[in-house]
């Protein structure tokens, strides 16, 4: 049948449900952590997230694909999703900034996907049980459901997982800033997006992007008005090394911002635990209000882990007095800390977007306040 | 910040009759928001013209008033009630500008009114173009996005001449101000052009004023819906992209949500945009809706406008994404926050965010085009379509191809079973195509078939590559099943989740549909059913919302308590609108307060019916067989189903009753054989005959002879027509047997297939309405309709008076009796409405329809009786008596016995003469006739019947002038009945102006007249200006011209067309002029007053208990 495309492929979850389906992008077999993202544009912003490191991102919206594939919306230097799972994938693509198609481009990255899916049972499925492990199967790597089931249940469990190494940049290097410089920001990248750079470049920014494994003299090195901890992959219950680092940067009082990643290793130097979701928060259309103005913010979020803080005090810590600054509205998840002694904060969601709304920009600006306020 | 406590009454607008551009979704909406205000302890005032709507129904509103929505009757409503605010962002452009007018004339402020949801500078700035442009450059200024059309404003035709020139010529799109749905508006390719659109969208618009601008032919059109609260919060509800480009009015696109052809960057352009401008507008509390352009070269971004209110894409939106905007902005408009209102669907998050769909969703106009044979298909900025219909599934195929099916229309879905092949008709299918009109998109089909390229297809159309992709992706399917050998399962499969339906199939396949259907079913084949839950399935759906997909997985849950499926009336056209929906609605509120699950399956995204809120479960579905068989399948399994009611959507459930009920599915009320013995003439002629009742005599012709013969017999006039038509389609009255030949030829093509009915025709009959209950024992007369205008104008367009003007008791004896015999001899289980001619003395049956009738909602409220619920009781074994005793009819009497007192109600429809012109830009014939064209209706209701009329005319066209010019011509046979009325005109003071037969009759008779030119005579040696001048020059305020036969190009086309386009008083028919005449005898003594339905009630409740 002509209009039924590719071969055979399955995808197989831990707990032994299986969905049938077609290949998608690269033939063969991947392993990762199962977790359903709702935006409904950004495709290509979402594949080269690296925070989507190791995880197999099924999108609710049906049709993938559709505007192609550019060279100018990538996150990063390639796509991170270990596999992806989508409905129906786009036959020819129309946009004029796109330069090649979707499967091509996931066939040229080696990204094992799979279409035909009724992802939104799929996504149902994963509501309920909660993200779990799960393997997309096609080609030679096609084989009896249990073996399938017992490759999935031998892949490494995303709780635990220390990942920010494996996704961050090898050698420093630095975004300057747009039109006339400001400010100098060192931005530890545990798997950075490329506009997060780009948001504070456009703010006279001069952003020296540094690798995860970065000490605190190479920091200071820069002599940075602030300093910026990056989205990111993984347990950051494991991400004992930027915790550490953060605490220098608090001790010394620079303005400091995180994002995602950043936020709970803020919550973690500030002696707050985290915690895994049951499924996470992974679109581009969620509430957060912020609790200084009392307004609501439409916002791009990807997290699976988030910090456990209370909501409704001002907490004491090492570095002076915290509190939550941000709250998600569907859930009461925290999604922002602010210390009340020290020029530092956090948001767990993504205010640079890409994909997503535009609404949280404004953080940026805060960033660049603090910096502004620690110079005067 | 919870609600406001300083208002404790509101009044809300509606948006009045049905007309193209402004239909039913304002009904929705408005219904939603008073619902809102009065569950937050408001006093609810509502004003709405239009009975056929939910927000009308007594419950709704505090205080409702049926009354003119005109700047005058609201603001004597407001005098009366005192409310402390106005909420005129409900009811589309009607509500929107009197507000304005009532805040112009100082009115608001003499009375204390403060305008809630958006404030006179918003909705100027939002509705004036140039203020509108501003908007958009400052908020260019601000985030470096989006611009104007390049474009210059213009009040006088030479302003229009030299702005072409700036613009740097042809093409130009002209829009006039402050006109509803784009009236007005078109693409002028040339001088001529420009000057017969500028020239009357000067005339249309109320500040005079047009703008022209650069052509953006072809370009990407989007919109997005958004929504804002007092704390600047702003979320984007849904985005929709037109797969039609940048040339046709949205409301006459395909469209498509969410927008399926943007990037991420693109769309947050649009976003902020979007943002920006409802920020720069003002609109501080409520929704409004942003139309976008996007060059498909560039990416360049024009903002094309916004309406600071709920519109009729709101309303889509609000179907599409589960996303109640209409309730929200009634909210906001009190003074909540968006976080502070709970998603009605997850019940657990906000209304503070963003829906994300896990479907696509895409609608599709209908039209009405085969209604008036001369207007021009071509599809422009000016909306044409009557209604739409929506339709979702898990891709862009399968909603596609449901919505096409949803049309119910004969070729409405793709035709597979013919292939032209071949480059000439290759390239003749493209270069129509090229051509936007109703079916472009078959005719895309068509040529992709004969071999067209994609690059071929997007060259002529320029529809976006990926939406021409999914349409070659239909024909391959098709093509595959077309072409197996053998239908194997997975190919099955594979064309239902393509949206392909059974009949398709069965059509490329040469099978049956229910051969298809059987195979289908004993392969397991079966849709599930999904729900929209405006968040993808991140968050548990508490709301029961459905669509069919061909998916894995329903979601449909178990039930414990018998379901009703009520089969709604699909989407809005001519002769099927607003009504029917009504009474579904109805049904489903009075079977669910008896006890039962209600489950409502509907298409059509204007309705209340496809609120979620209505019923207990909502499948939005195509209304055709399979996919009722389908629900009815998933239902069943779902818990015990009472059964399905047919009689209440229309022609369209009822025409599903025989094949429901062949099927196994339990009908309840009338069964499907008796609604055979209304419909077919040959039983339903047995069912008179043992009544004993007459009807006119007629017969049946298959040729000019035998048509002939059967019209000697019958005798001249006849009213002929093919045999299988609804809504009067191709009927005619013929007065000779040159016309009847003439007729004959006219319509060979559909006399092949079908035979030409050959009725009698009662020439000054009175024609009467009723609409009754009967429950196998007893009838309840519902109430009696005099039609204002003589037999042979179709009921839907004929204006009629309840209670009756001139039958006597006796007469409503013997339609009692009449409806007794024929309810009881078809057998009826709920609804019937029968139209009878009284012509002499004898009472002709016309003709029966055993389901609920148009007039319902009307009978319901003029007899404040809710007739639709009482039948939908009645279809599940409830008798008129129970009913009685519960008391949802009156204890005793019923709509035929109403106390003498009894306000009087008059029904006037609305005609949609200004929407259509030929190809030459002139209007069309506004001729009534057998053949229904309005599209909508309003209610005069009050004591005395002069007020009544003059009420209901001033509803529907605008109020009949007390003074001034009226212009009389009147066909022969009309010239006796004229001279009183004429006189009376006189009386008032009107000076008569009239061409020289009719002048010379009046003259005779006494009456003071002044002869005027024909139209044909041309201007007179000295410069003297025929009628049509006359009328154009804005000279003449009432017109009184009666019609010589129909067809042709008439005398009095020129005058009607006139009137239509200055929109002076066109009466077209005697009876009228003289309800006319009391009409503006009560308007001259200044006595018209306004009246709640409530008051109506209490006092007619009153009236009842006494006698």
């Amino acid at each position: 049948m002509t209009s039924v495309p590719a071969s055979p492929a399955t995808l197989v979850l831990e707990d032994g449900r299986t969905f049938a389906g077609r290949s998608y992008g690269a033939v063969g077999q991947t392993l990762g952590e199962a977790v359903f993202s709702t935006g409904m544009t950004g495709y290509q912003e979402t594949l080269t997230d690296p925070s989507y490191h190791r995880q197999v991102v099924v999108m609710t919206a049906p049709h993938i694909g559709n505007t192609g594939v550019n060279d100018e919306d990538p996150e990063s230097r390639r796509i991170w999703v270990a596999g992806y799972v989508v409905r129906d994938p786009a036959r020819r693509h129309s946009n004029w900034r796109a330069s090649r198609g979707l499967g091509e481009e996931l066939a040229a990255q080696g990204v094992v996907g799979i279409s035909g899916v009724d992802t939104r049972a799929l996504t149902r499925h994963l509501r309920e049980r909660g993200a779990m492990r799960v393997g997309i199967f096609s080609g030679d790597a096609l084989a009896d459901h249990a073996v399938l089931l017992e490759r999935v249940r031998s892949a490494p469990q995303m709780a635990g997982a220390d990942l920010a190494a494996e996704v961050s940049t090898t050698e420093p290097y630095t975004v300057p800033a747009i039109g006339e410089k400001k400010y100098t920001v060192a931005a530890i990248d545990l798997g950075i997006k490329g506009m997060t750079p780009q948001r504070m470049a456009e703010r006279g920014i001069e952003v020296h992007v540094l690798p995860a494994t970065t000490t605190p003299e190479q920091i200071y090195a820069l002599d940075p008005d602030g300093v910026f901890f990056s989205n990111g992959p993984g347990d950051p219950a494991t991400a004992d090394h930027p915790v550490a680092l953060m605490r220098g940067v608090l001790e010394r009082s620079t303005p400091l911002f995180g994002i995602c990643f950043g936020n709970q290793i803020l919550g973690r130097a500030l002696g707050f635990g985290t915690f895994k979701l049951k499924y996470g928060h992974r679109g581009i259309n969620q509430p957060v209000k912020d609790r200084a103005t009392g307004k609501v913010e439409v916002t791009a979020h990807n997290h699976g882990f988030a910090v456990d803080a209370p909501l409704n005090r001002v907490s004491d810590t090492p570095y002076g007095r915290a509190e939550v600054s941000h709250v998600c509205l569907n859930d009461d998840v925290v999604e922002g800390l602010r210390l009340l002694d020290r020029p530092a904060f956090s948001v767990q969601y993504h205010p640079e977007a890409a994909a997503g709304p535009h609404d949280a920009a404004y953080l940026f600006d805060r960033f660049v306040s603090l910096m502004e306020d620690q110079r005067a | 910040m919870p609600k406001r406590t300083d208002i404790q009454s509101v009044l809300v607008i509606g948006s009045g009759p049905i007309v193209i551009g402004q239909a039913a979704e304002f009904d929705y909406s408005g219904t939603q928001a008073c619902r809102v205000l009065k569950a937050e302890g408001l006093r609810v005032v509502l004003v709405n013209s239009n009975p056929a709507t939910i927000m009308t129904d007594p419950e709704i509103a505090d205080a409702t008033y049926v009354e003119p929505i005109t700047p005058e009757f609201v603001e004597k409503i407001i005098a009366k009630e005192r409310p402390d605010a106005l909420l005129p962002t409900l009811g589309g452009q009607t509500a929107l500008n009197t507000a304005i007018s009532l805040f112009e004339s100082g009115a608001l402020e003499r009375h204390g009114v403060e305008l809630i949801g958006a404030d006179v500078e918003a909705i100027r700035k939002g509705e004036d173009r140039q203020l509108f442009k501003e908007v958009v450059a400052a908020v260019n200024a601000r985030i470096g996005h989006g611009e104007s059309a390049r474009s210059v404003i213009c009040h006088t035709m030479d302003d229009v001449l030299a702005g072409v020139e700036g613009l740097g010529g042809f093409p130009v799109v002209v829009r006039p101000s402050f006109t509803m749905g784009g009236a007005g508006s078109g693409f002028a390719h040339d001088e001529e052009d420009l000057r017969r659109i500028a020239g009357q969208g000067l005339a249309l618009s109320p500040t005079t004023e047009v703008l022209l601008e650069e052509s953006i032919l072809g370009w990407k059109e989007y919109e997005l819906e958004l929504m804002r609260d007092k704390h600047d919060n702003v979320v984007v509800v849904c985005s929709i992209e037109n797969f039609d480009p940048m040339g046709v009015h949205t409301g006459d696109s395909i469209t498509v949500a969410p927008a399926m052809t943007l990037t991420d960057r693109e769309y947050q352009v649009l976003r902020d945009i979007g943002i920006e401008v409802i920020r720069e507008v003002g609109v501080d509390t409520g929704g409004c809706n942003i139309q976008f352009a996007v060059d498909p070269e560039d990416g360049r971004v024009v903002v094309i406008e916004m309406n600071p209110r709920v519109s009729r894409s709101s309303a889509l939106a609000s179907k599409a994404t589960g996303f109640p905007i209409a309730k929200i902005a009634a909210k906001l408009a009190i003074g909540y926050t968006l976080d502070e209102i709970p998603n009605d669907i997850t019940e657990k998050t906000p209304a503070s965010f963003e829906p994300s769909l896990d479907y696509v969703v895409v609608k599709v106009p209908r039209f009405a085009f085969e209604k008036f044979p001369g207007a021009d298909p071509t599809l422009t900025t000016t909306m044409k379509s009557v209604g739409e219909a929506m339709a979702f599934g898990r891709n862009f195929t399968e909603a596609f191809n449901k919505a096409l099916r949803s049309l119910e229309q004969k070729g409405s879905q793709f035709d597979f079973s013919r292939t032209t092949r071949g480059a000439d008709e290759c390239e003749a299918l493209l270069r129509a195509a090229a051509v936007p009109t109703d079916g472009r998109v078959h005719t895309v089909m068509r040529a992709i078939r004969a071999g067209a390229t994609q690059e071929q297809v997007f060259a002529a159309t320029r529809i976006d590559p990926w939406f021409i992709d999914q349409l070659f992706l239909v024909n391959e399917v098709a093509t595959e099943v077309a072409d197996a050998e053998r239908l194997e399962p997975e190919l099955l499969r594979h064309a239902k989740r393509h949206g392909f339906s059974d009949a398709q199939i069965a059509e490329m396949r040469g099978l049956r549909e229910d051969v298809v259907r059987e195979v289908r079913h004993a392969l397991d084949i079966r849709p599930v059913y999904k729900t929209v839950d405006t968040c993808a399935a991140e968050f548990a759906a508490r709301t029961p919302y459905f669509y069919s997909s061909y998916e894995e997985e329903t979601e449909v849950s178990p039930r414990e308590k018998p379901a009703v499926i009520i089969l709604g009336s699909g989407p809005n056209r001519i002769g099927q609108g607003i009504e029917f929906d009504y009474s579904c609605v109805h049904a489903s509120f009075a079977l669910s307060e008896a006890g039962y699950e209600t489950v409502m399956v509907n298409c059509n995204p204007e309705t209340v019916s496809t609120d979620y809120d209505t019923s207990d479960r909502l499948y939005f579905e195509p209304l055709t067989l399979e996919d009722v068989l389908e629900i009815v399948h998933a239902e069943t399994l779902a818990g015990p189903v009472a059964g399905v009611v047919v009689q209440l959507g229309g022609q369209t459930p009822l025409g599903l009753a025989q094949a429901l009920k062949d099927n196994g599915v339990p009908i309840v009320g009338t069964p499907p054989e008796a609604i055979h013995a209304a419909e077919d003439r040959g039983a339903f002629g047995r069912v008179l005959a043992e009544a004993g009742l007459p009807a006119p005599k007629y017969g049946t012709a298959f040729s000019y002879p035998e048509a002939r013969d059967i019209a000697a017999g019958i005798g001249y006039p006849v009213m002929v027509r093919p045999s299988y038509v609804l809504g009067g389609r191709g009927m005619q009255i013929v007065y000779d047997e040159e016309a009847l030949a003439a007729y004959l030829e006219q319509h060979a093509g559909l006399v092949a297939d079908h035979p030409v009915l050959v009725d009698r025709f009662l020439d000054d009959a009175i024609e009467i309405d009723v609409d009754a209950l009967y429950d196998g024992e007893e009838l309840y007369l519902g109430g009696v309709m005099e039609h204002i205008e003589e037999a042979g104008i179709h009921s839907g367009d004929s204006a009629c008076a309840l209670p009756p003007m001139t039958l006597g008791g006796h007469d409503i004896k013997r339609l009692r009796a009449s409806t007794e015999a024929i309810a009881r001899g078809v057998g009826v289980r709920g609804l019937i409405n029968i139209q009878f001619a009284m012509a002499g003395d004898i009472l002709y049956v016309l003709e029966a329809n055993p389901r609920a009738s148009r007039t319902v909602p009307f009978t319901s409220k003029a007899t404040a009786v809710p007739l639709a619920k009482a039948a939908a009781r009645i279809s599940l074994g409830a008798t008129v008596a129970e009913l009685r005793a519960e008391g949802m009819l009156p204890a005793t009497g019923d709509g035929g016995t109403l106390p003498l007192d009894a306000p009087i109600s008059v029904k006037e429809a609305v005609m949609p003469w200004s929407r259509f012109r030929d190809t030459h830009g002139r209007g069309v014939d506004t001729v009534l006739g057998p053949e229904m064209r309005s599209t909508g209706e309003v209610m005069g209701i009050d004591a005395v019947f002069g007020t009544a009329y003059a009420k209901s005319q001033a509803a529907a066209y605008g109020a009949l002038p007390t003074k001034g010019r009226a212009f009389v011509s009147v066909a022969n046979r009309d010239k006796r009945a004229m001279i009183f009325p004429a006189r009376t005109l006189r009386e008032h003071g009107f000076e008569l102006l009239a061409t020289s037969g009719t002048a010379e009759v009046l003259r005779r008779n006494g009456v003071e007249v002044t002869s005027v030119r024909k139209h044909n005579e041309g201007e007179g040696p000295n410069g003297e200006p025929t009628i049509v001048q006359l009328i154009h020059a804005g000279q003449v305020d009432l017109i009184v011209n009666t019609p010589y036969g129909t067809g042709g190009r008439l005398d009095g086309y020129d005058i009607r067309t006139a009137a239509v386009s200055r929109g002076v008083p066109c009466l077209t028919t005697v009876q009228a002029l003289s309800a006319a005449v009391q009409g503006i005898d009560a308007l001259a003594r200044d006595e018209v007053g306004v009246r709640s339905l409530q008051e109506h009630a209490q006092h007619l409740n009153a009236a009842r208990a006494q006698s």
